[in-house]
């Protein structure tokens, strides 16, 4: 098998067995990355001397222990709005271009431990706000399926380069469906763990409470590993929670598969519906109970996301006054003029849209009939989610309404790309995990397969997950 | 209806310096986004508590010292020297008072 195509467990068995250093395959994947990102465009920045750094010193723990971690001496990349100390973190904001990361996110330092090897820096809307990369500031990142097609957002860079192949996995973030919906564009696996499992220290926050950093991969089996990895309570995250140990289901035939009904309305491409369908049945033939379900308040989701989402962003963002790093312009007078002309030039149209919405929402006078609103909305999402969980096990959804879509088409109206959100932010608002899974393709684009769970229940969507890979492999 | 009159002084809050252009812009874009969101209003939600998070979670406090805090001197000096405009070992600021 080429060594582009192996898994996170047969690259680890691999590097045990000594068949083939970490060195080598950080070089591999260098190669690759240098015959390829010149036109799919997903990174930001590469770190190869670091990396190679990085895979000298695995190569030494796995000649020294026959216990290495499955991660050790593989080679992934990390989304640009998550921490590396030294490095440049710069959330594809011309705010942060010249910005060097202070100290390691939790999630790199856990990956660290694990000796891990980081190979760059991935492209991503503008801190991580759209869902097509365009927002990026510096350039756009294509779908590796099609170069005229977007490869989806926040999180483009990482889904494009684990599907051209040029890393092995990659870290994302996903607020309202920035793993999921590029995953679903570029034909990878994309995992948003429940809220709380993974810290967000050292993720550049964009909406707190619905937040979380998740795995971008080539199986189901990948995204177990690296979760597995990057789980747990962080002292630094107040939001973070110790993982709880849940009874989870151990086989198909256990498992109920819920179809709401909402996720199948007339706003779906026909065929995307008629190919996540047959999945389904391909699931209830190899022994899953199927039974339709209702979560009524769905067609509220986008309306209750786009008030939150953007009053955390207004909060978030007011860090960002060319003042204590960041883009800054220090003409004018006074310090105000710091703070507006600063912000004014150095954020990006979608962001400073995000900003102003927020900040309406959030001013006297419409906090009650905006914030206030959608916050009691959103209960009502969240106990939608509850109630069907307490007659299954896990949901099934189409991932996105449409399959990738070409670059310009949607960013001159801002509400036709949030449409683009409908099935991923529900998932979000309720805090609960899902994971999108490659299931066909339509006109050549690929079509992602989304599942969900209840909290703290990532087991189930593995389990699934896993069951779904081999039933088409077969 | 959202007035140009409103965004400009929304934009004041959020000390967002926009032109002309962006201002005429923002007032189109955020006039559909919240005839979008209307639509809420026709949710019952006089018997619902609001949502914050969705998982519950506790604070964690610590000690307000510097053992606790774990910046040394030089990660001091590392947060200093990201910012635009510094001072013997200060964040330098313009005027604050006319």
């Amino acid at each position: 098998m080429e060594l582009e195509n192996l898994s996170i467990r047969d690259l680890n068995k691999k590097l045990k067995a000594k068949e083939i250093s970490s060195l080598e395959l950080t070089e591999f994947y260098i190669s690759q990355i240098e015959k390829k990102d010149d036109d799919i465009k997903a990174f930001l920045s590469y770190s190869f001397d670091e990396a190679k750094k990085q895979a000298k010193k695995a190569d030494e723990v796995i000649s020294s222990s026959d216990d290495i971690s499955l991660l050790c001496g593989i080679p992934f990349a990390v989304k640009d709005n998550i921490l590396i100390k030294g490095q440049k973190a710069t959330a594809a904001s011309k705010m942060l271009e010249n910005y060097n990361a202070p100290y390691d996110a939790f999630v790199i330092e856990k990956l660290k431990e694990k000796n891990a090897v980081f190979l760059g820096k991935t492209n991503m809307d503008e801190f991580a706000m759209g869902s097509s990369t365009e927002n990026s500031a510096f350039f756009c990142t294509k779908n590796p399926h099609d170069k005229n097609k977007v490869p989806g957002g926040s999180s483009g860079g990482s889904a494009a380069a684990v599907a051209s192949s040029q890393a092995v996995y990659a870290l994302g973030s996903d607020t309202g469906g920035s793993i999921r919906q590029p995953a679903s564009f570029c034909g990878v696996v994309g995992l948003k763990p429940t809220y709380g499992a993974v810290s967000r220290y050292g993720l550049i926050a964009m909406a707190s409470s619905l937040d979380q950093i998740g795995p971008l991969t080539k199986t189901v089996d990948d995204a177990e590993i690296v979760f597995d990895a990057i789980l747990g309570k962080d002292k630094k995250d107040a939001t973070s929670v110790a993982y709880p140990e849940k009874m989870a289901k151990s086989g198909l035939s256990e498992i109920t598969i819920g179809i709401p009904k909402e996720y199948f309305v007339d706003e779906v491409d026909p065929n995307i519906k008629d190919i996540v369908k047959k999945q389904i049945e391909e699931l209830q033939s190899a022994g899953a109970k199927i039974k339709e379900v209702s979560l009524p308040n769905t067609k509220h989701a986008l309306s209750v996301y786009y008030i939150i989402m953007p009053a955390e962003v207004s909060s978030n963002m007011a860090r960002y006054d060319g003042i204590k790093y960041g883009y800054s312009k220090q003409h004018g007078q006074d310090l105000s003029d710091v703070y507006f002309n600063s912000r004014g030039e150095g954020l990006g149209n979608e962001v400073k849209r995000r900003i102003m919405l927020g900040t309406y929402v959030l001013s006297a006078g419409y906090y009650d009939a905006y914030y206030k609103k959608a916050q009691k909305v959103r209960t009502l999402i969240v106990d939608d989610f509850k109630k069907a969980f307490e007659e299954v096990d896990v949901l099934a959804t189409p991932t996105s309404p449409t399959v990738a879509f070409g670059f310009s088409e949607k960013t001159k109206d801002p509400l036709s790309m949030y449409l683009a959100d409908i099935f991923t932010v529900p998932v979000n608002l309720a805090g609960v995990p899902a994971i999108s899974i490659p299931c066909g393709s339509l006109d050549g684009m690929p079509v992602g397969l989304q599942f969900i769970a209840p909290w703290f229940l990532e087991k189930n969507l593995f389990l699934v997950g896993k069951e779904y890979e081999k039933l088409k492999q077969n | 209806m959202i007035s140009e009159k409103d965004i400009k002084y929304i934009a004041s809050l959020a000390r967002l310096d926009l032109s002309d252009e962006e201002i005429k812009k923002m007032t189109t874009d955020m006039s559909s986004v919240l005839d979008y969101v209307e639509e809420l209003n026709s949710v019952d939600t006089s018997k619902t508590s609001p949502t914050l998070s969705a998982v519950s979670f506790s604070n964690n406090f610590r000690q307000d010292d510097e053992k606790t805090i774990k910046c040394d001197q030089k990660c001091r000096q590392d947060l200093i020297e990201l910012a635009p405009e510094s001072e013997d070992g200060f964040i330098k600021v313009k005027a604050i008072l006319k």
